[in-house]
């Protein structure tokens, strides 16, 4: 039962649960195949064991690639449970929809992770993994929200880590990365030149690279959202999910999670319409799926949104073929709809994004705009990270009043009285 | 005219074992089957049937991914380093 190998995506040849990611015949990913059929029997019993379980991403332990099952309490010296992620909640965001037109829209808030994106999902899995397995270094490819995620993992279970990111990164997402004690090395390039360096330097150096060689494991997390949006549901399946893409890896897993659950039959309905979300300054997807192509092409990345900066996806391909087969779309925004679709989010919901839930909030504006979404639609949004984390993008885009502390100058500078506009 | 191609780990193994091979050959196409010709496993594992790269297989010239250039037909300098590697690798 659980994870038995590790099958390639292309040519399905079959590896044991070690730290690799890369089919030795044709060079396709690896992907983590599982035997649930002993999950089969009691659908009621199963759903209750699920919801007794912890409030943590561990609540899943049966459908993630641990041979171990779930990470057991501390020991004195490290910490085995690590930094639990996930349960985050499900908002319901009715004048979000009200603005838009649309029936009804949910906000799934991975913000509200222990290092504030959903990338704790995938680190904690691949950390968990990556002791099963014995490394010692945990180490990563990072856009920022990752290398904030691995140092603070690593942090937790008394690892070493190795963060590697692009040098111009936010300074938010470098300061919250260092404070935890991790070696920081700032790579001159941008991040398909971090990844690069990182593929390399995991064939040369025994270290558990979360998204190189344990990119099998970690990638699992990513369904982890899925089962929460449908547990939180009720055991159901919205109709649409707007998802960001960067690499294609967490959208395309959002879909894998839904998909196991129905065909083990733990949730109704069917698979959601899955909509792709991309900023036009990075688009090799969106490009890619306007041009009716089924692989991309790599582009050098020029947009705010930096956490979604990879112009080199790994998942492209599928990605692709998800948008295809699931009905859905990919979509691009610019640089201003993104700032606007923070705002929008903020304003409607309460919930300050960063720039990668821009492009999502701006991607669904834009599908509600053009008549996309019926009325009676229920749909998600994934929100992956915090707006603290990229607070440039949103500077002077909103009105400041400075005044004296009389109430006058309240009066007169900011209720405007007298003043005719 | 002699380049160097950096192997991945991934590859080493159908390549005697080393981690670089230096070869003859003026563009990314010629390099490539100047190194079929000496370990004719790596062909299959790189190329499709019709001769084309896999789509999970990445070639940098100087650091550069050769689809921003001319891809196989990418022109390559003496002493300038042909790296391959999987494309699989990171994201999020």
């Amino acid at each position: 039962m659980g994870a038995t190998s590790l099958n390639c995506r292309e040519c399905g040849s079959e590896y044991e649960l070690d730290a690799s990611y890369v089919c030795g015949r044709c060079f396709g990913p690896l992907e983590v195949a599982y035997d649930h059929s002993g999950l089969t029997g009691d659908i009621a019993a199963l759903r209750r064991r699920i919801q007794g379980g912890p409030q943590n991403i561990w609540r899943y332990a049966d459908f993630l690639p641990l041979t171990g099952g779930q990470p057991g309490p501390s020991a004195r010296a490290s910490s085995r449970a690590g930094l639990p992620a996930g349960c985050t909640p499900l908002i319901r965001a009715d004048r979000l929809a009200e603005r838009l037109g649309l029936g009804e829209v949910w906000v799934k808030n991975d913000a509200a992770n222990p290092t504030h994106s959903f990338k704790d999902r995938v680190v904690s899995v691949a950390a968990a993994r990556a002791r099963e397995l014995g490394f010692e270094v945990l180490a990563c490819a990072s856009t920022g929200n990752l290398a904030n995620s691995v140092a603070a993992h690593a942090a937790a279970l008394g690892l070493e880590s190795y963060v590697f990111i692009p040098a111009d990164l936010e300074e938010q997402k470098i300061l919250a990365t260092g404070v935890y004690g991790t070696n920081l090395v700032k790579v001159r390039g941008n991040y398909d030149d971090v990844n690069r360096l990182c593929t390399e330097l995991s064939g040369e150096r025994d270290w558990a690279f979360v998204n190189v060689n344990l990119r099998p494991y970690y990638a699992e997390g990513s369904k982890t959202i899925a089962y929460e949006i449908a547990e939180q549901m009720g055991w159901s399946t919205p109709d649409r999910i707007v998802a960001p893409v960067a690499s294609g890896s967490l959208y395309t897993k959002v879909a894998k999670g839904f998909s196991e659950w129905l065909d083990l039959g733990i949730i109704e309905g069917g698979l959601p319409v899955m909509h792709g979300a991309q900023a036009a300054g990075c688009s090799p997807v969106a490009q890619a799926w306007d041009a009716g192509h089924d692989v991309c092409r790599p582009v050098k990345p020029d947009t705010i949104a930096k956490s979604l900066a990879i112009g080199n996806p790994a998942d492209g391909p599928y990605a692709l073929e998800l948008a295809r087969s699931s009905g859905g779309t990919i979509e691009s925004v610019t640089d201003d709809e993104v700032r606007q679709g923070i705002r929008l989010l903020a304003e409607t919901t309460g919930v300050f994004t960063e720039t990668a839930g821009g492009v999502t909030t701006a991607s669904l504006a834009k599908l509600a705009a053009r008549g996309a979404i019926g009325p009676d639609e229920r749909v998600v949004l994934v929100i992956t990270g915090e707006g603290l984390k990229t607070l440039d993008a949103v500077r002077g885009t909103f009105e400041e009043f400075e005044i004296d502390a009389s109430y006058g100058a309240f009066v007169r500078d900011v209720e405007r009285e007298g003043v005719t506009a | 005219m002699s380049v160097t191609v950096k192997l991945p780990t991934q590859l080493r193994e159908a390549a005697g074992g080393v981690s670089a091979v230096n070869v003859d050959g003026d563009t990314v196409g010629a390099v490539l089957d100047a190194l079929f010709e000496l370990h004719g496993e790596l062909r299959d594992r790189l190329t499709d049937e019709s001769g084309d790269l896999r789509r999970f297989v990445n070639v940098y010239v100087g650091g550069e991914d050769i689809r921003f250039a001319e891809a196989l037909e990418t022109k390559v300098q003496a002493g300038q380093e042909v790296q391959i590697l999987p494309a699989v690798a990171g994201g999020c």
